[in-house]
């Protein structure tokens, strides 16, 4: 394949900007799927991505497109996640093209993780093609949002296309605007191989599944490759692509972008970043690779029933297969008992690992509170990373203690500028910049706590700006701060798994709102059980939970009894779906209900 | 028997029932067909309870031919316990009669509350009159042996209603009362109100508080607590709930009706259309069926067993089921005495005080 004819280009674009959308009119148009095969947002595969409108999973695919200059182009479309906990991910997708489409809608304008996104590309020198969606809306201002982008971003948008993915307006002129303004690759095919992994799956009859763009030479199955990492050598059995399916082809080239089987069994054998080349003939130099991930976001998991421990082990490690950002290694509560404290890249990667595990894995889980990684300064000198509440060391050996803390954008109508001040001030930010995009749209920098971030700074920002304002954030460092452990003991017993840290000036209002939130939660059971908040042994609030006085069927008659038998079955059940500590049977969501104050 | 008519069903009613309609004459015959279809049983029938619904919305002669079937294709042994159910307000001293002189021997009155604002918010169409008229009605027709339905925890009823609802009960003299706590059941309109938040209903301190007076009134005045919401005078214990109380077979006739038979279960559909229509055609009415085995079985027993005052006798379950109760179920019982739930006698398991109250905590260990 001539590398002139190739295009590796990603989407850009904000949550409900459209990119999923455009991506299936493309495939569409090109003839990659007909009409018939043609499932609403098919790049977005796992279930958990098409239920909530969002891309986790990098995906790839290649498109045959006949242009207007008559010849064939091969386009490959490398999806990226939309999502801030997802940036990681971008970067990788990224790294494997040429050029990417910028879409913004055309009502809502910028928002702030566009923003971050673009500047990515922009620093892995991508081509930008800005696209204009939704065009056909009511309220579309494509002359404004043309101007924001040349204003905000410096880009020219001159050339910008107009678009509808929806409904299949400027999808061909997307794609000329591909050919002619991404660079083809450039990549010598008679070098030696040097290909990225920029993504991997794990495919239980064919192993680990590469996802590779060919920077030089060439890939063929029945070749030694090399991990220039991990120094582990395979043969390939498979190359292809996919279009969207898996397709199998003879070889992959320098610029082109597929997939590769080799018979790997064992998935920290393939790091993603990392090169390969020909085992026989090796290009002297790896490419660069990425930065090892690091997460921000820890919480313990535990199986309710104990004897799934093992079952959530082989979980996790099957996740990890495809996703190098989750971390986690083996935790034990006094509440909870055997378990697992897991990092990951923000808030909604958690939520999406533990819907997974529940999901495809099908099992019952306790996931304690979120928190960020600490670090305790003890007063004989030492430094400790605390990634779990419990394990702060007692006050008298603490010095001082950092929390980590983010430059966070936002960009959001002028209307509701005090209102994020107000919220930021509230989280303890500290306010930076203010910049107006254009008359009517700001964007506000702050500093602020990463733990105020994921505990509800972003439920709010959404809330008290109707839903208006977009966020991004980055971590900037570590900084000192006031910060106590506020224990929670039930029935007079300390429940290692709902302790927090909270700053000392917040402890006490955390600390009535959770007991309340605790009552909400906490079925009454056989007995009365006391909830009490304490900060070392000083108890700050304190809620009963009364003893259950009444809980029986007053009718059981002839027509009753399979009925009611099946009621009591079921009644059960449920009961084993809370985790006994102590002699207190507590629900699942009381360890999350910390989240759930206001 | 299953009567699924009523003139109106009641806001809390979660039991198929159907308006009266042209359909009550095609469902009597259906019955009919089934009730046919035990002929040859040579077994004596020693209770039967015709509900509803409300069998006594049924005409004059609807019933006649309805008492007529049963004596036709069952044994009914002398002196069995024969009770239909009658709302307030549907009964006349005609159908009475009919009534009596079919066999039947006790009458079962849905009163719930003897308050008028509070029948209104159930939705029942009968007020306080009607309750006093029909009762005397029957009295002055002859019946012996009555029970009046009685609810507490209804929607913004006081502990002092309900107090009131029993002194009243009380002082009609009937033989049998059953005292029920309102269950908002899953598709009733109550069902909705809560979901809406419009249905105030009394917390459960306040409920269970008026469970306990119910006891200490009822008790006073010479019933006597024989099952979680059963009280009667010595001697008028319903025979036929025993039955089921006791985890002992019954056959069951109608739409959603019920069986227990040579240890299996079953229900026929509820639909009143598809039974009628299966019937004429000679299909099954059967919609589900279970044969539990022995462990079921004895959970079974246990789960309705324990519902009695006297609980669980030792002796019978050791000959029906050849195992001792305290060895079977040994760590659930030891489970419940130490939350004072339970107690063991030399003659049976029952629920404590505390226990009785909180029933579905100790069934759930067995089932």
């Amino acid at each position: 394949m001539d590398a002139n004819l190739i295009r590796n280009f990603s989407i850009i674009a904000h949550i409900d900007h459209g990119k999923s959308t455009l991506a299936d009119r493309l495939l569409e148009f090109t003839g990659a799927l007909s009409a018939r095969e043609m499932q609403d947002q098919v790049l977005d595969q796992m279930d958990l991505e098409k239920e909530r409108g969002i891309t986790i999973k990098a995906q790839a695919v290649r498109l045959m497109y006949k242009a207007k200059d008559e010849q064939i182009y091969q386009l490959n479309l490398i999806d990226t996640p939309g999502h801030v906990d997802f940036t990681y991910e971008v970067s990788r997708s990224l790294a494997a093209c040429e050029g990417a489409l910028l879409v913004v809608d055309a009502a809502q304008g910028i928002e702030a993780q566009t923003l971050a996104n673009v500047y990515l590309a922009l620093e892995h020198d991508l081509e930008i093609v800005p696209v204009i969606n939704k065009i056909d809306l009511p309220s579309a201002e494509p002359e404004k949002v043309r101007k924001e982008i040349e204003d905000v971003i410096g880009l020219d948008a001159s050339d910008a296309v107009l678009a509808s993915a929806k409904s299949g307006i400027g999808i061909e002129a997307v794609l000329e605007a591909i050919v002619a303004k991404v660079p083809p690759p450039k990549g010598l095919e008679e070098a030696p191989l040097k290909a990225l992994i920029f993504d991997s799956l794990y495919d239980s009859y064919k192993g680990v599944i590469i996802y590779v763009r060919v920077m030089d030479g060439r890939i063929k199955p029945g070749m030694k490759i090399k991990m220039m990492a991990t120094e582990k050598i395979f043969e390939v059995t498979e190359v292809g692509y996919f279009r969207p399916t898996m397709t199998k082809i003879d070889e992959l080239t320098a610029g082109q972008v597929g997939f590769v089987v080799a018979a790997i069994k064992n998935v920290k054998d393939t790091r993603v970043g990392d090169t390969v080349t020909d085992a026989q003939n090796p290009t002297p130099e790896p490419l660069p690779g990425y930065k090892q991930v690091t997460p921000m976001v820890y919480c313990g998991l535990y199986p309710i029933d104990s004897a799934d421990y093992d079952d959530l082990r082989d979980a996790l490690d099957k996740l990890r297969l495809n996703d190098a950002s989750l971390i986690f290694e083996p935790e034990t509560s006094v509440a909870l008992g055997f378990g697992f404290r897991c990092g990951f890249l923000g808030l909604l990667h958690m939520e999406v690992i533990q819907e997974r595990l529940e999901r495809e894995f099908d099992l019952a889980l306790i996931t304690t509170a979120p928190n960020v990684i600490y670090k305790v300064y003890k007063t004989n000198g030492e430094m400790v990373d605390v990634d779990n509440p419990s394990k702060l060391p007692v006050v008298q050996e603490i010095d001082r203690i950092e929390e980590p803390y983010v430059k966070a954008t936002v960009i959001v109508p002028n209307d509701f500028v005090g209102a994020i001040m107000e919220l930021s001030q509230e989280k303890r930010g500290v306010f930076k910049n203010m910049n107006y995009l254009d008359e009517k749209r700001v964007m506000i920098i702050y500093e602020l706590p990463l733990s105020e971030i994921i505990f509800d700074y972003f439920d709010h920002l959404k809330s008290r700006t109707k839903g208006y304002a977009s966020l991004d954030y980055e971590l900037i460092g570590y900084q000192a701060s006031k910060l106590v452990k506020l224990d929670i003991m039930l029935n007079a017993e300390p429940v290692d798994a709902l302790a927090i840290i909270v700053h000392r000036d917040k402890a006490q209002h955390r600390g009535r709102i959770l007991c309340e939130k605790l009552k909400e939660i906490i079925p009454r059971q056989m007995f009365e059980i006391p909830i009490q908040a304490s900060i070392g042994t000083k108890v700050i609030a304190r809620e009963t939970v009364k003893a259950m006085r009444k809980n029986v069927l007053a009718k059981c008659y002839g027509g009753d009894i399979s009925r009611k038998r099946k009621l009591l079955e079921k009644q059960k059940e449920g009961k084993k779906r809370m985790k006994q500590v102590g002699s207190v049977e507590i629900p699942q969501e009381a360890f999350m209900a910390v989240l759930k104050v206001d | 028997m299953h009567i699924p008519f009523c003139v109106q069903k009641c806001l809390y009613c979660d039991f198929p029932s159907y308006p009266l309609a042209h359909l009550a004459a095609s469902y009597i015959e259906a019955l009919a067909r089934e009730t046919e279809l035990y002929r040859e049983l040579k077994v004596g029938i020693t209770s039967v309870y015709i509900g509803g619904g409300t069998p006594t919305c049924l005409t004059l002669d609807e019933l006649e031919r309805l008492l007529a079937m049963l004596h036709r294709s069952f044994d009914i042994v002398k002196d069995a316990e024969f009770t239909v159910e009658a709302n307030p307000g549907t009964v006349t001293a005609e159908k009475l009669k009919v009534l009596l002189r079919g066999g039947v021997n006790r009458l079962s009155f849905g009163v719930q509350a003897l308050q008028e604002e509070l029948l209104t918010k159930l939705g029942r169409l009968h007020g306080v009159k009607d309750v006093y008229t029909s009762y005397t009605l029957a009295r002055e027709a002859g019946f012996a042996n009555i029970n009046l339905d009685l609810m507490s925890g209804l929607p913004e009823q006081t502990p002092d209603q309900w107090r009131e609802t029993l002194g009243k009960a009380i002082d009609l003299q009937p033989e049998h009362i059953s005292a029920y706590s309102l269950k908002v059941e899953e598709g009733t309109p109550f069902a909705e109100q809560e979901r809406a938040g419009t249905l105030l209903l009394p917390d459960e301190d306040t409920n269970a508080s008026m469970f306990v007076s119910t006891a200490h009134m009822l008790t006073a005045a010479g019933y006597k607590h024989y099952e979680i919401s059963n009280y009667a005078k010595p001697g008028c214990q319903s025979l036929h709930n025993l039955r089921y109380w006791h985890n002992e077979s019954y056959i069951g006739i109608g739409a959603s009706a019920w069986t227990y038979w040579e240890g299996c279960r079953r229900g026929n559909k509820a639909d009143v259309e598809r039974y009628i229509e299966d019937m004429y055609l000679g299909r099954s009415v059967v919609a589900e069926q279970e044969r539990p085995d022995t462990g079921q079985a004895m959970a079974e027993t246990m789960m309705l067993g324990l519902r009695l005052i006297a609980g669980v006798n030792r002796v019978e379950f050791r000959n029906r089921y050849a195992v001792d109760i305290l060895d079977i179920y040994q760590a659930q019982i030891e489970k419940m005495q130490k939350l004072n739930l339970l107690e063991v006698s030399d003659q049976a398991v029952r629920l404590t005080n505390k226990g009785l109250l909180l029933g579905n905590e100790v069934f759930a260990e067995f089932v």
